[in-house]
C-alpha cells in the first residue's frame, strides 16, 4: 500500500518534556487512519509533527523524519506554509473566523495566498462547501457569519476552509468531540466521502468513531506508538496487551 | 481492578450462565444415551426438563449478551467472549434438544427389546460424550489443547455412523418385524453424530475466543 506520510524515529519535545518517542508510522494514502490512546499520550504533538505546526510553541522541537510522498518536510529548503497547504488541519473546537462571513470563511486560506479573482473564489467557495456536505444547508445564506451556524455546521465550515486550499492530507484533532451523534454522523459520513481524494488522519477519544470511520488505527501510549495495524484486526484481535487493556477500558 | 466494574461483573455473571448452560448439556446427553441404553424411561422426564431448561438460559444468555452489546460496545477479547457465547449457546441448545429427541426415542422403544447387545451405539454415545466432555473443558478452561483430539474423534464417530447405518439397514432387510427398532437405532445414531458435529463446532469458537483464529473444520 502506498504510503503518504511516513515518520522516521520522530521525536517531539515541550522543552524537556518528551512527548513523541521514536515513532516509526506509516500512513496509507487515500485511507482514513486513526490515533487513539490515553489524553497526553501524544496524539495531537505527532500529527502536528506532520505539519510543521509542531515548531510554533515556543519550546517545542523535532527530530527525526516526516517524509511527505518520501520527502523530509524537515529539510532546510522547505517552505512550513507550504506544508501546512499540503497537509490541513481542523480543530477539536469549531473555530469560524467570527468576523466573517460563510463565504469568507471558506476563502479564508485562499485570500491569505494572495487569491484576488473573483470567479476562483466564488467556485472555490462552492467546490469547498460541496466537499463539506455543507453547500445545500447554505447556498442561499453566504453572506451570514459563520459561527451563526450551528456546531456541526461550523464544524464542516471548518473542513471546507481547510480544503479551499486543495490540500492532500487533511489531519483532524477531535473534529467531532463538541458535536452532537447527528452532527458527528454527518461527519463521518463526510470523511467516508472525501478518503477518495485525500488522505485523513484523525485524532479520537472516541473508540467507537475509530472503530467506525478509520481503515488503519494507530494506539499511543506515553509518547510511543504500540501499535498499528488494520483497524478491524486492532479491535477484534489487537497483537499487544496494552492495546487490548485500553480497548476494552481495563486502563485504570 | 478495572475502572469497569459493572461491566466485568456482568461479563463474568454472563460466563457462569455459559458455564451452567455447558454442565447441563452434559447431563443431558449422558442421562438421555443412559436411558436409550437401559431402555428405562425414569430417565426421560428429567432429559426434558434439563432441554426446557437449556432453551430458557439460551434466551436469557442471547438477551443478556445483545444488552452487553448495546450498552457496553464490547471490542477485542470481550467481544470475542461475547461473539462466542451467542455461538456456542445454540450448540449447547441444540444438543440439550438431541439428548431429548434420544430420550424420546427410548420413551417409544422401551416395551422393545434390543435386537442384540449394543456395542456401536454405546460406543458411539461414548465418543459423542467425551467430545462434548472435552469441548465444555475447553471452553470453560480457555484451553485450545483438547480440540484436535475432538476434531480427530469426529472422524471416528462419522465412519461408525455409516456402519451402523449400514448394519441396521442389513437387520432390517432381513427381518421386517426388526424395522421398528432399526429406525430408532438410526434415528440415535444420527442424533449421536449431530452432537458430536456440535462439540467441534463449539471447539471451532474456542479457538477462536482464546486465539482469534477461525478455524473450520473440513
Amino acid at each position: 500500500m502506498e504510503a503518504k506520510i511516513v515518520t522516521e524515529d520522530l521525536n517531539a519535545y515541550f522543552g524537556d518534556v518528551h512527548a513523541v518517542r521514536g515513532v516509526n508510522l506509516s500512513i496509507p494514502k487515500n485511507k482514513i487512519t486513526a490515533i487513539i490512546g490515553p489524553s497526553g499520550c501524544g496524539k495531537s504533538t505527532l500529527i502536528r509533527c506532520t505539519n510543521r505546526m509542531h515548531e510554533v510553541v515556543r519550546g517545542a522541537r523535532v527530530t527525526g523524519k516526516v517524509l511527505l510522498d518520501g520527502k523530509n518536510i524537515y529539510d532546510a529548503d522547505t517552505d512550513p506554509v507550504m506544508i501546512r497547504t499540503k497537509v490541513g488541519m481542523v480543530f477539536q473546537k469549531p473555530n469560524p473566523f467570527p468576523t466573517m462571513s460563510i463565504y469568507d470563511n471558506a476563502v479564508a486560506g485562499l485570500r491569505l495566498n494572495g487569491e484576488k479573482d473573483w470567479k476562483i473564489l466564488d467556485d472555490t467557495v462552492e467546490r469547498s462547501l460541496k466537499l463539506a456536505a455543507l453547500w445545500d444547508e447554505v447556498k442561499g445564506n453566504l453572506a451570514a457569519s459563520g459561527v451563526s451556524l450551528s456546531g456541526g455546521q461550523q464544524q464542516r465550515l471548518c473542513i471546507a476552509r481547510a480544503l479551499a486550499v486543495r490540500p492532500e492530507v487533511l489531519l483532524l484533532d477531535e473534529p467531532c468531540s463538541a458535536l452532537d451523534p447527528i452532527a458527528t454522523a454527518k461527519i463521518e459520513d463526510l470523511l467516508f466521502d472525501l478518503k477518495d481524494q485525500f488522505t485523513i488522519v484523525i485524532v479520537t477519544h472516541n473508540m467507537q468513531q475509530a472503530a467506525r470511520v478509520a481503515d488503519f488505527t494507530a494506539f499511543m501510549y506515553m509518547g510511543e506508538l504500540i501499535e498499528f495495524g488494520d483497524t478491524k484486526v486492532i479491535f477484534e484481535n489487537p497483537a499487544k496487551e496494552l492495546t487490548e487493556k485500553y480497548i476494552t477500558g481495563r486502563f485504570g | 481492578m478495572s475502572p469497569r466494574k459493572a461491566y466485568e461483573t456482568e461479563l463474568a455473571e454472563l460466563d457462569n450462565l455459559v458455564a451452567e448452560m455447558a454442565k447441563k448439556t452434559r447431563e443431558a446427553i449422558e442421562l438421555a444415551v443412559a436411558s436409550f441404553e437401559k431402555l428405562d424411561v425414569s430417565m426421560v422426564k428429567r432429559v426434558e426438563e434439563l432441554d426446557e431448561e437449556l432453551y430458557l438460559l439460551n434466551n436469557d444468555i442471547e438477551k443478556r449478551c445483545l444488552e452487553v452489546i448495546a450498552l457496553q460496545s464490547p471490542v477485542a477479547k470481550d467481544l470475542r467472549a461475547i461473539g462466542t457465547y451467542l455461538k456456542v449457546i445454540t450448540d449447547f441448545d441444540r444438543i440439550g434438544r438431541y439428548a431429548r429427541d434420544i430420550a424420546e426415542v427410548t420413551a417409544h422403544t422401551y416395551t422393545m427389546a434390543h435386537i442384540k447387545p449394543l456395542v456401536s451405539i454405546p460406543h458411539m454415545a461414548e465418543m459423542a460424550e467425551h467430545m462434548v466432555d472435552l469441548s465444555v473443558k475447553a471452553f470453560l478452561d480457555r484451553d485450545t489443547t483438547s480440540t484436535k483430539e475432538v476434531f480427530e474423534i469426529e472422524d471416528k464417530v462419522d465412519s461408525l455412523y455409516d456402519e451402523i447405518f449400514r448394519e441396521v439397514i442389513t437387520y432390517m432387510m432381513e427381518d421386517s418385524k426388526k424395522i421398528g427398532i432399526g429406525i430408532n437405532y438410526m434415528l440415535v445414531a444420527r442424533y449421536l453424530e449431530r452432537i458430536a458435529d456440535h462439540a467441534c463446532n463449539i471447539c471451532e469458537r474456542v479457538i477462536y475466543m482464546v486465539t482469534g483464529e477461525r478455524v473450520i473444520k473440513e
